[in-house]
């Protein structure tokens, strides 16, 4: 023993000597290391991939939350008699406001210091009754004064950086002169005025006097050769109404004037023929003893923001019916306020807007999404004289009848989306019914927005749906074919072939889609249907043909091989289909038949269509399918097969009664994730569809998906803004549905494997 | 006969035909498409014989000259209505897209002829087409040659006088193109770079008047060398400008052209078959090795190539360890169980996520997230103007590294599974540790089963085009992302892409029939990388199965 040990010692070194034993904790050392490094390196990769779906939705999740406010020191308000009017510059730096004195304060929005004070050309013992603003943000305001002339201004910022530093230089002009315009020539005090200030510089003015009386007045500007601005009025007196009116406005356009009693009726007169001025409607506002209480027009001067003593402030604008005639729709209403509402602001640049009531709960609200951003109770003191919400609606400005300042820090980024405005109808401006419509962008600054997701999705679903419909078919019959009838022989070169068209990139069955596929299509229409019906008969008729043939002949061909022979058939078919179209269609619709789908059967049809969109992304769609039916349908376990065979049932009995039942799981998970891919491909709906967002199943008309919106709009989509994060929720849209979709396959493929496994 | 055809409908038969027929028609169309690209991607380099036409149109007889782009065969009907009249007994004519180049004389380059008022047809040996910078084709019968304006060679003599001053004209263009894009270029990048220096010395408040003066001097020196560049420019312009030639085009007028513009001329009715041979290459050499010209309708696509490469490598080298490390940690260290499922359930269902949803997270979290980040940090001095905080290739390469890494873990952790046990029980057994005996042994192995996982993320990113084009791909690249300016490697650059070329030369051009050919062209060989790609995968697939066949047994 002892020899044997001291042997084996000489040749194996001692596992106890000391540079064994560091030796050995090294490589223990590295091991752990080894261990830690790649447990931390693979979890973070794992971690960096789920990573994706949390960020789509932190990029989202802004777009839901509601407004906030935050309020800051307060001062007195600068300058002397009731406020009038408040507003400020871009920064929000410096704020304006006209005192019913007729003096303008420019003041420092932050603490209320005097920046300047303008005097305004007012006659002595003459005040401003009434108070109207042009277009937002663009300063222009009219002032009604007690002798019953108007006074036109324009508050104007010049910025400069002295130092790099920016200046803010306040200014004061007059578009239509410092004299006031005599508007009622009886000098009856103006105690509503509105005011409409177009792109041009036409001015339109509607005022209604103390006594009741609707004047309307235009302004053209002209500038003559020498540069010269001439001025060009035209003014009337508009038709005595059944009621005492005591609100009016004006539409951006200078078509209507609206006015509304207290008592709840709101009407409409055209003004757009200054000599041919008349009532064109009226409406009942009220509900109950309810009473109306402000009016204002919405960003874009389409649009009427009524406010009732209920606390309701509805929308409405006008519609062309039929008849060519126009009338008042009611859009819609918010119903957050419980007190008469008393003020409503405008945002300059979005189609929202801040409404206080007179308990002084303030309420931030949008009309396109119908969404109220916040409501903060008690958020002034009863009472507001005057609001004004800076151009960018991140600060706002209250004056109280008790002399005090209000100011806040408005965080209001993107209270256009809701819910309801991405997936169920929305009643858009001027659009004469709800409706479903996906259009972001427009050259307009004071365009309404129309994010709906939901043409988009069906779009998405309407192309996936054309694809499944030629891809199904197709590749679950061609698994069906390959895995359980062909030759092992033929199956080793088919497969592949197969399944190297999943690899074919996208962006080429897209190119040959949108400049081969559909002008071919379009030359050749009635093939494509003679097509889908000769093919079938075509292949039984050969089939039976080939049933019929003496033995000898048949028995030259073993069996599995179908899928070679049926090939030239095929080809033949598909050529006699195309060759045949000329004289189909010369037969059957008059020589062509794009023609005579719009004149005679009144379909529309684009040439990039659905056909198209099915054909190419079918094709991209079937590998996906075929690949996994037939390994599932491959994978049914042999003795159950034979079983069935040696109870004397056919192979077609076989396969139907015993092969697809259980494959079935299999199948089902293979159109699941073709579905999924069908969804989520971008080039080919990109290039073989027209890419317009309509809801309509027409196959002679494309679509636009999510994905293909996605690759369109996301380049140019300003970041951060609400389009952005739109995209993003398409995008997080397609995630889910993917990945939900993937999931259910997967699993039930697992199921599947286990039951083959255990079989 | 009708019972025997019930009988036959009993057997299944019919139906097994239906699904032969599948098969077949997946195969036709798989076939199908590939030979259509070929056939147009092929045929497009082909040297076409030009044509001279008298055609009867509006009335008169008049010449037309080209070639013949497409024909196909169209309703007579349709022709009626398009507003041709036709007197004819056939339903379909034929219908030919005519290519009569010279823009710049008729402002398009087809027109369309149909066959019935065609009055004759030759194909004169002596006609000329001249490949030009600018407004594509040039088609016509060579008169004279000139220098500065006076005529030089004519007739018989002008031919041979014109192609050795094409071949003149070349070099110097080639001379101009050198020192603009090398020389210039480089001082352009040198003065971009000082602008940049002087910005960060003022934004850190080292504006001294030292430093600004060393500056200032090395401007100077660059302005210097820019000088003499610019005055060698002057004078190969005014050389290249100096022949030009003149030549009779269709409709009897003579066109002068002057030779800077113009590429190779060549009479293909004259061509026999050994010298359509050699033209037929040399397009094709010129495809793929040249720089793309008028809106990339015509000239190569060397740039797109380069980028897509390039674009493939860098995201190659960033998957592969990030899958490799994640397939190790899944299959070999994490503790198998319900979560594991879940995650790797999860992983091989981020493959089947859109990849356009990969091309938003990219934009919104790589470009302008990180990427701003890394702007405001480290090149605050080019701020407004973003470096890294906007489109460009490094980060497209790491979106599809992310859109690919399913593959390759998937991929790698099949590899690892398919190594019997036996052999990491060896390893062990003969007291190695887990880390050595993944080292030494497993992951040897696996290295085919990941060299697959590559090849396939390769061929999947090849072929990605939608993700590309929020981070990173261009119509137009400047600049490719390496050149001789240090640090030479440019990864915030954007790049041209095979297959956006594809997209927007087919759609987004304004001559969309002039470029059609080179985007088949451009289809087939994108079409060829991928598929070769696969291939290569799926060998190394097979015969990785042949290896552990033996193994097991």
């Amino acid at each position: 023993m002892d020899t044997t040990s001291s042997k084996m010692g000489s040749v194996i070194p001692d596992p106890n000597a000391p540079a064994a034993v560091r030796r050995r904790r090294i490589r223990g050392i590295k091991d752990v290391f080894a261990r830690h490094a790649i447990a931390v390196g693979g979890i973070s990769v794992i971690i960096a991939v789920v990573l994706i779906a949390f960020y789509l939705l932190y990029v989202v999740f802004p777009m839901f939350m509601p407004a906030s406010m935050k309020p800051q020191e307060g001062y007195a308000v600068p300058g002397a008699g009731k406020t009038m009017l408040l507003a400020m510059e871009e920064q929000a730096e410096v704020g304006v406001r006209v005192g019913s004195e007729g003096e303008v304060v420019f003041f420092e929005v932050a603490n209320g210091s005097i920046r300047d004070r303008v005097a305004l050309p007012i006659p002595e013992g003459v005040h401003i009754v009434s108070v109207g603003e042009g277009v937002a943000g663009s300063g222009v305001v009219a002032l009604g004064l007690s002798d019953g002339t108007a006074l036109v201004l324009q508050h104007r910022y010049k910025v400069t950086y002295p130092n790099n530093e920016r200046l803010i230089t306040p200014r004061i002009e007059y578009p239509l002169g410092d004299d006031p315009i005599v508007m009622d020539a009886d000098g009856i005090a103006l105690d509503r005025i509105a005011i409409v200030n177009q792109e041009d510089g036409s001015i339109g003015l509607a005022v209604e006097t103390l006594d009741g009386r609707l004047l309307f007045a235009r302004f053209r500007l002209e500038e003559s050769l020498l540069g010269d601005v001439e001025i060009t009025a035209d003014q009337a007196e508009l038709p005595t109404l059944p009621t005492t009116v005591s609100f009016v406005a004006l539409s951006l356009d200078l078509h209507w004037v609206y006015a509304a009693d207290e008592a709840g009726t709101l009407y409409m007169i055209s003004v757009s023929d200054i000599d041919n001025v008349h009532l064109a409607d009226s409406k009942a506002v009220r509900r109950g003893d309810e009473r109306i209480t402000a009016m204002r027009m919405l960003m874009g001067g389409i649009s009427l923001l009524i406010g009732t003593s209920d606390g309701r402030i509805e929308q409405w604008f006008p519609l062309r019916d039929d008849n060519n005639r126009y009338s008042m729709a009611f859009v819609r209403e918010f119903q957050e306020h419980d007190s008469p509402i008393r003020l409503i602001e405008l945002e300059a640049q979005r189609k929202g807007f801040l409404a206080i009531d007179e308990a002084g709960d303030l309420g931030i609200f949008h009309t396109t999404a119908h969404r109220t951003v916040l409501m903060k109770e008690g958020a002034v003191p009863a009472g507001a004289e005057a609001m004004g919400l800076g151009p960018r609606s991140d600060t706002l400005l209250v004056a109280n009848s008790d002399g005090q300042m209000k100011v806040w820090d408005v965080h209001n980024e993107h209270p256009d989306v809701s819910f309801g405005s991405l997936w169920r109808e929305v009643w858009y401006e001027s659009y004469p019914e709800p409706d479903y419509i996906w259009q972001s962008s427009a050259a307009n600054q004071d365009f309404e927005p129309k994010f709906s997701l939901s043409p988009l999705a069906f779009g998405t679903l309407k192309a996936a749906f054309y694809a499944m419909i030629v891809a199904m078919p197709l590749a679950i019959m061609g698994a069906i074919f390959t895995a359980y009838f062909m030759q092992p022989k033929m199956r080793q070169y088919v497969k592949p072939t197969i399944e190297i068209m999943e690899a074919l990139p996208t962006v080429i069955l897209g190119f040959l889609a949108g400049l081969w596929l559909a002008p071919f299509l379009e030359e050749h229409l009635p093939g494509v249907f003679t097509l889908l019906i000769a093919m079938p008969l075509g292949v039984i008729l050969f089939a039976y043909l080939w049933y019929r043939l003496p033995k000898p002949v048949k028995n030259r061909v073993p069996d599995g091989w179908q899928a070679a022979l049926v090939i030239p058939v095929i080809i033949f078919i598909g050529w006699a289909s195309f060759a045949i179209s000329a004289p189909v269609e010369a037969w059957f619709f008059g020589g062509d038949m794009r023609h005579w789908l719009t004149d005679v059967a009144g379909i529309d049809y684009d040439q990039r269509n659905s056909i198209v969109v099915g054909f190419a992304m079918g094709f991209a769609v079937i590998p996906t399918i075929f690949s996994i039916t037939e390994d599932a349908i491959f994978g049914v376990p042999k003795h159950l097969t034979f079983g069935s065979l040696a109870l004397g049932a056919t192979p077609w009995q076989t396969l139907t009664r015993v092969v697809i039942p259980s494959a079935s799981p299999g199948i089902f998970s293979g159109v699941m994730i073709g579905l999924g891919r069908a969804v989520g491909e971008t080039m080919i709906v990109l290039m073989a569809t027209g890419n317009t967002a309509i809801m309509d199943m027409n196959i002679f008309e494309g679509m636009r998906t999510l994905s293909a919106n996605i690759a369109v709009e996301m380049p140019e989509s300003e970041v951060g803004s609400t389009h952005y994060r739109t995209l993003f929720l398409a995008a997080l849209v397609l995630f889910l549905f993917t990945f939900v979709l993937n999931t259910l396959a997967e699993l039930i493929r697992q199921r599947l494997r286990k039951k083959y496994a255990s079989l | 006969m009708f019972k025997d055809l019930k009988k036959w409908f009993a057997t299944g038969e019919p139906w097994v035909w239906l699904n032969a027929a599948a098969v077949g028609a997946s195969i036709v169309m798989v076939v199908g498409l590939l030979l259509l690209i070929t056939v147009r991607g092929m045929g497009h380099f082909w040297p076409h014989d030009i044509e001279e036409l008298q055609y009867q149109w509006q009335g008169e007889q008049v010449r037309l000259l080209g070639e013949i782009h497409d024909e196909e065969l169209v309703g007579t009907q349709r022709i009626i209505e398009s507003g041709i009249p036709l007197e004819t007994e056939q339903d379909e004519v034929t219908r030919y897209l005519f290519k009569i180049g010279n823009r710049d004389f008729f402002g398009v380059d087809f027109r369309s002829v149909v066959e019935p008022l065609i009055v004759s047809r030759s194909k004169p040996e002596d006609a000329m087409a001249v490949e030009r910078t600018d407004y594509g084709n040039f088609y016509g019968y060579l008169r004279d040659v000139k220098e500065n304006g006076t005529v030089v060679a004519s007739g018989d003599d002008a031919w041979g006088a014109l192609q050795d001053r094409i071949d003149r004209a070349n070099r110097l263009r080639d001379e101009i193109r050198s020192i603009e894009k090398g020389a210039i270029g480089e001082i352009n990048y040198a003065m971009e770079k000082l602008r940049l220096k002087k910005r960060r010395l003022e934004l850190e408040g080292e504006d001294t008047p030292e430093n600004l003066a060393k500056i200032e001097s090395e401007r100077a020196e660059l302005d210097a060398r820019y000088a003499k560049l610019q005055s060698r420019l002057n004078e190969l312009y005014g050389e290249i400008g100096r022949d030009s030639f003149t030549a009779e085009i269709q409709d009897g007028r003579v066109a002068t052209v002057p030779l800077s513009k113009v590429l190779h001329a060549y009479r293909p009715n004259s061509f026999g078959l050994i010298d359509k041979v050699g033209f037929y290459l040399s397009k094709i050499w010129e495809f793929v090795s040249g720089e793309p010209r008028e809106a990339n309708t015509e000239g190569g696509i060397f740039p797109a190539i380069f980028g897509t490469v390039m674009m493939v490598l860098v995201m190659a080298v960033l998957v592969t360890p990030l899958g490799v490390v994640a397939a190790v940690y899944l299959r070999e260290y994490a503790k198998q169980g319900t979560i594991v499922r879940m995650i790797r359930i999860a992983v091989n269902n981020l493959a089947g996520v859109p990849s356009i949803v990969y091309g938003v997270f990219g934009l919104g979290f790589f470009v302008y997230f990180l990427g701003g980040n890394i702007d405001q940090l480290f090149y605050p001095e080019a701020l407004p103007a973003p470096t890294f905080g906007t489109p460009g290739m490094i980060w497209a390469s790491l979106t599809l590294a992310l859109l690919t890494l399913p593959v390759v873990i998937v991929s790698t952790e099949e590899g690892l599974a398919r190594i019997p046990r036996s052999i990491r029980e060896g390893s062990l057994a003969l007291g190695a540790t887990k880390a050595e005996t993944l080292w030494r042994t497993i992951l040897p192995m696996a290295s085919p089963a990941m060299m697959t996982g590559l090849i396939l993320a390769v061929a999947r990113a090849a072929g990605e085009v939608a993700p590309l084009m929020l981070v990173g791909v261009v119509k137009l690249a400047p600049s490719l992302a390496v050149d001789g300016n240090f640090p030479f490697l440019h990864l915030d650059r954007k790049f041209m892409h095979l297959g956006f070329h594809i997209y927007d030369v087919g759609f987004q051009s304004p001559n969309v029939e002039a470029a059609r050919p080179l985007v088949y062209a451009t289809a087939l060989l994108l079409v060829i990388i991928i598929i070769a790609l696969n291939l290569f995968a799926i060998a190394i697939r097979n015969r990785l199965r042949e290896r552990y066949r033996a193994l097991e047994n």
